[in-house]
């Protein structure tokens, strides 16, 4: 037992006094060696030691992830096809449901809407926030003081914003009463079919800045000075800089961004769902799609199985946008 | 965009300090900034100041006017005559506000703690255990992390309603109670911590627990702290999922209280002014004492998508 006892002692060694180990654990480190060379291979020991409580450390979010992700999921596919209600149980339809997306205005109208929402909001989102990290790039006195207030919208949730916007563009509002006193003249921003999805695309817009800014800020900080100064000296404007050096540079991060933004665009809800109101708008003219999933699923005589249907067009598209983003991402790393 | 809005842009007056600076402001590149350039910046960045602000700083001003003060002037009034706190009041006569606010907090103090336990414990599971079925552990978070809440959430409402759940605060809590993202995230966090130091605690004699509690988890506080603000944010600012699931308005979180406090008094911009102040108030101070877990945020979260 002389090994186990040296084991002893390099257990209770002088940094920790007062942490023994196990009992049981010393026959098991005392097996390996018998000889001078004390140290099992760790691997080996987490295996035996551990069947058990790896799982018990993934059990709570396997288990969250499951039940409220995994299995909704597999039960949207199954209840888009079938007739299912909040409050009936529902019958296999086979694709009654898609057939019937087909002849339905309001989804043509919702896949219209989330899909303007995109070519919308996605160049904005990509050019945008890159200029503003410009600006803010410099480090020149109080530049903290405004990446944190651009910043601010981002961290306000969706529904104050939209309320704020809802006020500044009221028919009465500060946006009209300025039109007007610069004497353009009041305009409908919030009742008019097309300008209030264009409102709404501002004020998505206008919430994203700061988030898309600080991370074109990491990009930026990773082109090589050397790029500009070498272009500078060849007597390159700021302007040609940015479309020969900065632009380039940052290309992968523009598509990341591209990506990510259109996937937000594509779901949008609560925007338009506070500007327009629940029903979308007059005569449901700005309804989402997501918006239309909402409408159509809750409540009591929700069309559970429709909605799923509905859902599933949302789910294809948001991947594949996705997929755009592992692409990019990958493209980055190599 | 920014045509949208004009500003009470404040009179651009930086010339103080460029003047001074133009003597010592170096660029990142060491070269001495030109004059005109800082002061051209200056005029931008307060361009942008004032649009990005300004919305904020205007519903603040309308919620302080009282009720005899005309809010629909044209040119506008940007500062309160006489500023009050009525309508703080009123709110809180008209909706239980106070309620909501609890509820939001109940929701989002709840977040961040199953958030931080949940995704720390298995991103260490994922990170440093070896097991078998390891990397299809894996695999499940990062397929949950693609599927899109929007695609999902009839089925999370009627999963709710199967659990008998429906209409409870629980109910928010539960879907996003460990995030996948957060998994990977900590599991990456894990990953970066020098497997070395573990190796001496497991020889010093810590077990599984002592070396994920006392060793692991010290070095990724800051991931942590990420998991935990970006939770807070997340659940506190929520609308989609609680409106679906919540249908009794004294369950109603703040979002959800606003949402209805707008439909109902529309009209009364005072009255919405002051709630959407209280709701957005204690982020801002959040933020204000955080910032750099939320900048690094981004950063984090972006690179995983």
């Amino acid at each position: 037992m002389a090994t186990s006892t040296s084991i002893v002692t390099r257990s209770r060694g002088p940094g920790r006094p007062d942490r023994p180990g196990p009992l049981g654990r010393l026959g098991r480190l005392a097996r390996p060696g018998g000889t001078a060379g004390p140290t099992p291979p760790p691997a080996v020991r987490v295996r035996r030691q551990l069947a058990i409580s790896p799982w018990l450390f993934a059990a709570p979010g396997l288990l969250i992830t499951a039940v409220f992700i995994l299995y909704p999921f597999v039960s949207t596919v199954i209840n888009s096809f079938t007739d299912r209600r909040t409050l009936l149980p529902g019958h296999f339809v086979g694709l009654a449901n898609f057939r019937e997306l087909l002849h339905d205005d309001m989804f043509w109208i919702g896949l219209r809407n989330s899909t303007l929402y995109v070519l919308g909001v996605v160049p904005a989102l990509v050019i945008l926030p890159l200029l503003l990290a410009l600006l803010v790039q410099r480090n020149i006195p109080g530049i903290a003081f405004f990446r944190s207030v651009f910043y601010t919208p981002v961290v306000a949730s969706v529904v104050v914003v939209g309320l704020i916007w809802v006020w500044l563009l009221d028919e009465r509002g500060l946006v009209n009463s300025l039109l007007e006193a610069v004497g353009v003249g009041r305009a409908g921003f919030l009742s008019d079919q097309w300008l209030l999805l264009f409102s709404a695309m501002t004020v998505t817009v206008w919430k994203g800045l700061g988030y898309y800014m600080i991370i074109y800020l990491a990009a930026l900080a990773n082109v090589p000075r050397e790029l500009h100064e070498a272009a500078a000296v060849d007597g390159a404007g700021a302007v040609r800089r940015f479309f020969t050096v900065t632009v380039p540079a940052v290309r992968s991060t523009m598509v990341l961004v591209g990506a990510l933004s259109s996937v937000a665009a594509f779901k949008v809800f609560s925007e338009v769902y506070l500007m327009a109101g629940p029903n979308g708008g007059p005569a449901g003219e700005d309804t989402t799609l997501v918006m239309l999933v909402q409408r159509t699923g809750t409540g009591l005589s929700g069309r559970v199985g429709y909605a799923s249907a509905l859902s599933l067009v949302v789910f294809v598209v948001a991947v594949v946008l996705m997929l755009l983003v592992l692409r990019a991402d990958r493209r980055e790393e190599s | 965009m920014s045509a949208v809005e004009k500003p009470p842009a404040p009179a651009p007056t930086p010339a103080p300090a460029p003047a001074r600076a133009r003597r010592r402001i170096a660029d990142e590149y060491g070269r001495r900034v030109r004059g005109w350039e800082l002061v051209l910046r200056y005029v931008l960045l307060l361009a942008v100041l004032a649009l990005t602000a300004g919305p904020f700083l205007w519903q603040l001003s309308t919620s302080l006017k009282g009720p005899t003060e005309d809010i629909f002037t044209s040119p506008p009034k940007f500062l309160p005559s006489h500023p009050t706190l009525h309508n703080y009041a009123r709110v809180s006569e008209t909706i239980p506000v106070w309620d909501y606010v609890l509820n939001s907090l109940k929701v989002a103090v709840g977040n961040v703690v199953t958030n931080c336990v949940g995704s720390a414990l298995a991103g260490y599971a994922l990170a440093r255990l070896r097991y078998r079925g390891r990397r299809a552990a894996t695999l499940v978070f990062i397929l949950a992390m693609l599927v899109p809440a929007e695609g999902i959430i009839i089925a999370q409402f009627t999963t709710m309603r199967e659990l008998g759940l429906n209409n409870t605060l629980v109910a928010v809590v539960l879907p996003g109670s460990v995030g996948a993202l957060n998994v990977l995230l900590m599991r990456n966090a894990f990953l970066n911590v020098p497997y070395e130091i573990e190796e001496a605690a497991y020889v010093d004699g810590a077990n599984v627990w002592q070396r994920f509690w006392r060793v692991a988890l010290p070095s990724v506080r800051g991931t942590l702290a990420v998991v935990a603000i970006f939770a807070f944010m997340f659940s506190w600012d929520d609308f989609l999922w609680p409106l679906i699931v919540l249908s009794d308005p004294s369950k109603y979180t703040l979002t959800i209280g606003l949402n209805y406090l707008h439909g109902t008094f529309a009209n009364d911009e005072r009255l919405v002014a002051a709630g959407t102040i209280i709701a957005v108030a204690p982020l801002i101070v959040l933020f204000a004492c955080l910032q750099r877990y939320f900048f690094r945020g981004v950063g984090e979260g972006a690179v995983k998508g």
